[in-house]
């Protein structure tokens, strides 16, 4: 294969194929209180270029991606695709799912041809275009086959054949990659790169939600780096490297790094990126993560080869997590002032140490002091405890004083870690037949 | 379809030239439509009321009447299908219907099913001034009420899961929403819908028994069929003829079973995501015959051009219309309008009802009919509890031998379908024989037929547990009695639940036609709800019908919110096994 740089495709400085001007998004919560999930968004794909969003779990990276397909309305701002105003799905404008949401009573070639039967394609026709993409995608002798019947991959292949068979000027990806194993992903990514690079399809541009930093870096010529809360753009790394890419090339290393520290450190309210975080209040969303993990992380990150210090790509690696299993457990260790993080890399701080050499009973007390000094839900669930003449009080309670700050299905998320964390320190324990917080037991 | 495949026979592609299997089929299917055809015009037959149909305890006639009453419960089955789809749709795609729709049906599903007979057919009647078939419409009708809520219910429910990004993948390909509707919502709901109309099905034989004798202003007409040489036989005291009829009825049910319900069955796992457990069983050998019979091909290919020249035909109507999603939600103060006008309206139809009853029934007999909804409620929840002490363990012994289990489901399954009214009159010959008391014995009647729901769950929820856990307890040394109350129990509730949810509403259902029954002159009456409606739905009272249908629907609706929703929820939350 030759090597094809991305000087071989032309990247005129023409009108963007697609373009968000100060998207926003609002939900409104039963009470009708808006939440804002997505602010101030301004974004084009140009022609010639893939772009990848990265960004934590709550970041509306995917609610930005339907925003652009049409699929969901922005409460602020507007699409544009190719001058025109977006206010539904486009043609043109093709995604491919994380869950490949094909038709389970369509075969293969059903599903190809879906698309091309709701333009109104005449069979004949139909049938040339799907038999063509089957066979550019790889599927080829699997035409009359049910999803089911096929792998993981394959229904994936499916899903990506069903997208290019429209000839689209644009493709969509949510996370179309992460429901694969390592290998697979890894065939076909470079499958769409070859067909990419080659100019096989039509495709002038595609956008990419990922939360794979890898995946981003081999793939993207711009790396959008999404922040949380609400959601927003909150860095772009432009990345030069030719393709193919060499994953293991000190300027590939460099821009896992960059990405990775970007990721991982919360800008400050003066716009500086500080790295130390600042006190939360009540309805901060704390990260998903169980206490066994988090103490399994803290004893990795003291023993060797790490001593107390490491760079997260590489323990990222070592501990065999994606980096959306591994930042809800850097945040929580951050939070509860267990660990520091700087610039891509983390370090134990002397509580975290500390809790390290602890023996099991102790532990359970460092960490019943930590979240009652860094996290105000669970002191304020003790209070409110405490109070009661009953010493119980009803899980719904909390869960609506959450749910002025979060959505309702976030809400419950974080009142299930605060009940995780809370139990295995002590502060309280917690009936889930009744589902009620109560101080017995102790 | 007719220029394209109005050519000559040799120019037709391959695939549609006959082959052997169309000598098995084609005469199959020009029977069924002569059948079908003499059928219908037997139904349009004229007729005045007060005129007595003949019927003959013949049985060389039973097959006609078998095929009366077949027909009549096909008729029943289209209309609850096309029913639940525009239903389902509607309150599926509409907020503003929902809130009407979902509850309506919830009520419905509680009103007895002869109840509606005795309300709606003087309406039918009038509808066909001179003909049969405005009496024939309303044992249809009978039969659709006991089919149509439960398949709209599961339509429903399958409408409102289709997986969000099968519905992003839609919109985003353009599918247009009727062409959305047809490919992806329904598909997404047969699996449910196929299994939930075997069950309407097997409630269905129950009521066409005993839906074929309506009483009009008095009179009684016997429509021929089934039920209604059932009907004659035991006003003459015949028993070889009720035995005939069973006989029939068994027959009946077995080609119901294996022509229509086993290949749709099997036909419907195509549209299941993930292949089921029974994914490799064998293939019906009447699917067989219509996959193989190129005649079928035919008829496919102009379903498929039909269903095209619609879509397209819709397509054209609807590039107008903006693309709608779920109506998007009305301003707070409008929609809490709405909700008001609701109420008020409600509020008025009980007002309504009350004043209605209230015209010519005394406060003390409403007590006395709260009562005996009482009476029958005892009655329905004792028997579940004795059928359940019999059918789980007998249910549990079943379904761990596998290899038993899979004989015995679709015995059970048959069971189930078989109206068990036929049985009613060798009860009664037993109680008058023994000198029983039918306050007590007339009981088991109600759940003669519906039993069969417990022991199909009971041997379903046995069978799917997981065999690890067996392992483990018989590791740990679990035995007799703690084997049965910290293994088995947890692990068949929640199918325990829907079985007995299922024989529950069943047995209400049962109680019009077992709490009074017939032989000949003599009449056996236990106290009850149902016996009251009975009464009073033979003598013409509106009033005192009304009376009964509502307080056993709140009696029903009670229980349900009650009882067997909570049994539901804590199934679900706590003892799934995923």
């Amino acid at each position: 294969m030759s090597v094809v740089t991305e000087l071989d495709r032309p990247t005129k400085i023409a009108a963007p194929l697609l373009w968000a001007i100060g998207v926003a998004k609002t939900y409104r919560t039963p009470d009708h209180i808006g939440r804002l999930v997505l602010e101030g968004v301004d974004f084009s794909l140009r022609e010639g270029e893939i772009v990848a969003i990265l960004g934590k779990s709550g970041s509306g990276k995917s609610t930005f991606l339907r925003i652009l397909a049409g699929l969901i309305a922005p409460s602020q701002g507007r699409v544009e695709y190719r001058g025109g105003p977006v206010t539904g799905p486009v043609r043109g404008v093709a995604m491919v799912f994380q869950s490949f949401a094909l038709f389970p009573w369509l075969t293969v070639l059903g599903n190809v041809e879906l698309g091309l039967e709701a333009q109104g394609i005449s069979a004949a026709e139909r049938r040339r275009r799907a038999v063509d993409a089957i066979d550019l995608i790889g599927l080829d002798g699997f035409e009359n086959a049910y999803p089911k019947e096929l792998s993981g991959g394959m229904r994936q292949r499916v899903g990506f054949a069903r997208a290019l068979v429209v000839n689209p000027d644009i493709l969509l990806l949510d996370e179309p990659f992460s429901a694969l194993d390592v290998l697979t992903a890894e065939t076909l990514r470079n499958d769409l790169l070859d067909l990419w690079s080659e100019s096989r399809i039509p495709t002038k541009g595609i956008l990419m939600v990922s939360h794979n930093i890898e995946e981003a870096v081999e793939m993207a010529n711009r790396i959008l780096i999404f922040g949380s809360d609400p959601g927003r753009i909150n860095a772009e790394i432009p990345v030069s490297l030719p393709q193919p890419r060499d994953r293991d090339s000190a300027g590939f290393r460099q821009i896992v790094d960059q990405v990775y520290t970007l990721l991982t450190t919360v800008p400050g309210r003066d716009g500086r990126r500080g790295a130390k975080p600042e006190p939360i209040g009540l309805g901060h969303r704390l990260p998903d993560a169980a206490v066994q993990q988090l103490t399994g992380l803290i004893d990795s990150l003291t023993d060797p080869p790490f001593n107390g210090h490491a760079d997260l790509p590489h323990l990222a690696d070592e501990e065999n997590l994606a980096v959306d299993e591994l930042f809800p457990l850097i945040e929580a260790l951050q939070l509860l002032g267990f660990a520091h993080v700087s610039g891509g890399d983390i370090d134990l701080t002397a509580a975290g140490r500390r809790y390290a050499d602890a023996d099991m009973l102790s532990r359970k007390q460092i960490f019943a002091e930590a979240v009652m000094k860094h996290v105000p839900l669970l002191a304020h669930i003790r209070r409110v405890l405490d109070e009661r003449p009953g010493h119980r009080a009803p899980a719904a309670r909390f869960l609506r004083e959450l749910e002025d700050h979060l959505s309702e299905e976030e809400a419950e998320r974080v009142l299930d870690t605060v009940i995780n964390w809370g139990r295995h320190a002590e502060i309280f324990s917690y009936d889930s037949d009744d589902e009620v917080l109560s101080l017995e037991n102790f | 379809m007719e220029q394209r495949w109005g050519l000559p026979l040799i120019a037709w592609p391959s695939r549609l030239r006959p082959n052997a299997w169309d000598l098995v089929a084609l005469p199959l299917v020009l029977g069924l439509l002569a059948l079908v055809a003499w059928g219908g015009w037997a139904m349009g037959a004229r007729y005045h009321i007060g005129e007595v149909l003949p019927i003959s305890l013949d049985p060389w006639r039973l097959p006609e009447y078998s095929l009366r009453t077949v027909l009549r419960m096909a008729a029943a089955l289209v209309a609850s299908l096309v029913f639940s789809l525009v239903y389902a749709a509607l309150a599926a795609k509409s907020r503003q219907a929902e809130k009407i729709l979902i509850p309506v049906l919830d009520v419905l599903q509680s009103v007895p099913i002869l109840g509606f007979l005795s309300i709606t057919v003087t309406g039918f009647i009038a509808l066909f001034p001179g003909r049969l078939l405005g009496v024939e419409c309303a044992a249809i009708f009978a039969i659709f009420t006991s089919q149509a809520w439960n398949m709209t219910f599961s339509l429903y429910q399958s409408l409102r899961t289709v997986p969000v990004e099968l519905i992003e993948a839609a919109r985003m390909y353009h599918l247009s929403a009727w062409g959305r509707f047809w490919r992806l919502e329904v598909p997404h709901a047969v699996p449910a819908l196929v299994w939930n109309m075997m069950m309407s099905v097997s409630g269905g034989w129950f009521f066409v028994v005993a839906s074929e004798a309506i009483t009009v202003s008095g009179q009684s007409i016997l429509l021929p069929g089934i039920g209604s040489y059932i009907a004659t036989a035991i006003e003459q005291r015949d028993l070889g003829a009720i035995g005939y009829a069973v006989g029939v009825m068994l027959v009946v049910i077995l080609l119901y079973d294996q022509l229509l319900f086993r290949p749709l069955l099997a036909w419907s796992r195509k549209f299941r995501g993930d292949p089921g457990p029974d994914e490799d069983s064998v293939r019906p050998w009447f699917l067989i015959v219509l996959q193989r019979a190129r005649l079928f091909d035919l008829v496919q290919i102009g379903v498929l051009a039909l269903n095209r020249a619609t879509d397209r035909g819709i397509a054209l109507l609807s590039r107008s219309w903006p693309e709608q999603d779920r109506a998007r939600p009305l301003p707070p103060a409008f929609e809490r309008l709405f909700d008001a006008a609701l109420l008020v309206l409600a509020a008025a139809a009980v007002a309504w009802g009350i004043v209605f009853i209230r015209a010519s029934v005394a406060p003390a007999e409403i007590g006395w009919v709260v009562l005996l909804g009482l009476i029958t409620a005892i009655r329905v929840l004792i028997l579940i509890a004795l059928a359940s002490l019999i059918w789980v363990p007998i249910g549990v012994w079943i379904g761990l031998r596998p290899r038993f289990a899979d004989r015995a489901q679709p015995v059970v399954q048959f069971l189930a379908a078989f109206p068990a009214n036929l049985f009613f009159p060798a009860a009664v010959v037993l109680i008058l024989h023994f000198g029983l008391n039918p306050e007590i014995w007339l009981s088991p009647l109600m759940i003669l037929g519906t039993q069969w729901y417990i022991l199909f769950n009971v041997i379903g929820g046995t069978t799917a547990l997981p065999a690890e856990l067996k392992l483990a307890a018989s590791n740990l040394g679990v035995r007799r009695w703690l084997w049965w109350r910290r293994l088995i129990l947890p692990a068949i509730f929640p199918a325990y639940v829907t079985g007995a949810v299922t024989a529950s509403g069943g047995s209400w259902n049962a109680s019009i036609v077992s709490e009074v029954v017939q032989w000949g002159d003599t009449t056996l009456r236990a106290t009850g709800i149902g016996a009251y409606i009975a009464q009073y739905t033979a003598e013409g009272d509106p009033a005192r019908i009304t009376l009964g249908i509502g307080v056993l629907c709140v009696y029903v609706l009670a229980l349900n919110r009650l009882l067997w929703r909570r049994l539901y929820e804590l199934a679900a939350e706590r003892l799934r096994l995923d």
